[in-house]
């Protein structure tokens, strides 16, 4: 397998990390040399093996579906670029 | 009584409780250490009025007969751990100016038991690296040197500064992370002690996360003794991370006999990889005749998978990565991009994450945003998680064979100078987690132990791996191989 500029590109584009033209390249070469190493996984024989989804067996805890916590609109955006009368600011969405 | 920063936890808890000195004064000594090695870069935030509050605080809880495990006993923590109104940034620019409204499980956990906490350490970025040159702090420098030169050497990573700082004595013991071998590389790089325990054990909550099947906190330390007081505090079952173990804790020193007569430990063939120095293999062969010379039994093991570690790792891992760190967006905290005229909400996401994320963070982002990508997912994720599944099954099949443990080197060379290691190529320098990355993708307890030292008089360290939970049985091999081993160098102040 191997990654053009284009591909690339449109990896830079899902991670939504701006990358210049003019680094495309070496980007791609970069994605080519991590991906070639990855290649050797295509050797393995994984016929009939289930995916791990979990390292350590264990059953994910229940508890009762309440509110548990809240109330602390304050510090939520304490941390904020841009908070405006107890909402996060951002750049118009939509036209 | 001077040179009260280069007492063990355990030794300085027993001094407190002597009344030989009082927190207050073993933090003085800290705070000076740390003020004199400014050039280490090691801690990034210092906070010495949180540090001398505790302290007091901690006299009083000795005075009053109330004195927990850490009680009055001075540590660093890594950045990647929230500490309440205290910058945390996980060395990146992304999280410049954030301070956390809450504190972590684990860092409350040990101040819950009267730590005192003298600064945030240096790191590599969203603790990808490893040797601590991705940071945005700019590079840990080693207190070690090789022989009589001067090259800057690399502490390890990504728990880097926690290493350097721990090493040079500017704090009794370090909180480190470990998802590939974070945690264990840098303290064999810099000749000291530290334990990954088993994935579960710590709660994650509050650590900012980087692959979370994977990340687990630990302590760096230097002595086994001091990681098995330290740990235990660490641990425990936390109900706001679902994947933490509901496991009562035991007592890790008490567990310190130092008998391992009849523990049968594994020798993996595998991991005699090409091209290892002579002075590793030695000092593994070493190793092993010190275990057996305490009465356990050596025994050969193969752990098949162990080549396809690494290529498993470096899909999962970037995987998760991206999508945990799909949260820097520039809305809610951290760094947010100026915006030219007529530039949107798309625009503000890529600017500001092109310009907060540094190269290798930037790097694993698109390999993980790849590998999840339509089409690839089989071939790539899906692939990587059922390798994991035979790496694991390995480790399975040779402890249902009756291995208590696991001896490996703990890197494949000595420290090396920063910048050497090329950044044009990553695969170099992810081959540093050749023999740890295993222990993470398969959930399991594992302990870098320093064990003797280079030709380049640099330190050099050995791993040994436990069964799940069984973080106890595995501190007293450790123990038993750090006495034999007999490690004692410290660097030679330059700074």
């Amino acid at each position: 397998m191997s990654i053009d500029i284009d591909t690339a590109r449109r990896v830079a584009k899902l991670a939504r990390i701006r990358v210049e033209e003019d680094a495309l390249p070496a980007l791609a070469s970069e994605f080519n040399a991590v991906l070639g190493f990855i290649e050797q996984l295509s050797e393995v024989d994984v016929e009939g093996v289930e995916p791990m989804t979990s390292v350590t067996p264990m059953r994910l805890k229940r508890r009762k579906d309440g509110v548990t916590d809240g109330e602390m609109q304050e510090k939520i955006l304490a941390n904020a670029p841009d908070a405006r009368e107890g909402f996060f600011a951002v750049p118009k969405v939509v036209e | 009584m001077s040179d009260l920063n280069k007492l063990t936890l355990s030794a300085a808890r027993d001094g407190l409780r002597n009344g030989d000195y009082t927190s207050v004064e073993l933090t003085e000594a800290c705070l000076t250490a740390i003020e004199g090695a400014g050039v280490l870069n090691a801690f990034v935030h210092n906070t010495p009025e949180i540090a001398r509050e505790q302290a007091k605080a901690a006299d009083a809880r000795l005075a009053a007969g109330d004195a927990p495990a850490m009680c009055g006993l001075p540590i660093g923590i890594k950045d990647l751990f929230a500490t309440k109104h205290v910058p945390t940034q996980a060395a990146s620019a992304i999280l410049e100016g954030f301070k956390p409204e809450y504190e972590s499980t684990v860092t409350s956990k040990l101040f819950d038991a009267g730590a005192v906490m003298l600064g945030k350490l240096n790191m590599d970025e969203f603790a990808m690296g490893s040797s601590n040159e991705t940071s945005t702090y700019g590079d840990v420098i080693s207190p070690w040197r090789r022989g009589n030169e001067d090259t800057p050497l690399t502490p390890g990573g990504s728990s880097g500064g926690s290493a350097a700082a721990v090493s040079a004595d500017l704090c009794l013991a370090a909180t480190g992370t470990d998802t590939g071998g974070s945690i264990r590389q840098p303290a064999a790089f810099t000749g000291i002690v530290g334990i990954k325990p088993t994935y579960g054990r710590c709660s994650r909550w509050g650590i900012v996360a980087f692959a979370s099947s994977l990340d687990q906190a630990g302590p760096m330390t230097k002595s086994v003794r001091d990681a098995a007081i330290m740990l235990e505090t660490m641990c425990g079952h936390d109900m706001k991370d679902s994947t933490s173990a509901d496991l009562p804790v035991p007592n890790f020193e008490a567990m310190l006999t130092g008998d391992i007569r009849g523990k049968k430990i594994g020798i993996p063939k595998e991991y005699r990889l090409d091209g290892t120095p002579d002075e590793i293999v030695k000092l593994w062969d070493d190793g092993a005749e010190m275990l057996k010379d305490a009465g356990a039994e050596i025994v050969d093991i193969s752990l098949p998978h162990t080549k396809y570690a690494l290529p498993t790792y470096y899909v999962i891992a970037p995987a998760e990565a991206s999508s945990n760190l799909a949260r820097y967006d520039g809305v809610r905290y951290g760094h947010r991009a100026t915006l030219a005229e007529g530039e949107g909400i798309n625009e503000m996401y890529e600017k500001t994450r092109a310009e907060g994320f540094g190269k290798e963070v930037q790097r694993r982002v698109m390999v993980g945003t790849y590998v999840l990508s339509a089409g690839f997912y089989d071939a790539y994720y899906n692939k990587a998680r059922k390798v994991r599944t035979l790496i694991k099954r390995d480790f399975e099949d040779v402890f249902a064979q009756g291995v208590d443990a696991i001896l490996t080197p703990a890197t494949p060379s000595p420290a090396f100078g920063l910048g050497e290691v090329s950044d044009s190529d990553p695969i170099q320098m992810y081959l540093n987690d050749v023999f740890t990355v295993t222990v993470n993708l398969a959930g399991l307890p594992g302990i870098s132990v320093p064990a003797g030292l280079s030709a380049t008089g640099l330190p050099l360290g050995l791993q040994l791996i436990g069964k799940p939970w069984e973080e106890g049985d595995l501190l007293n091999i450790a123990h038993s191989l750090e006495g034999a081993a007999g490690f004692v160098s410290k660097p030679e102040k330059w700074w």
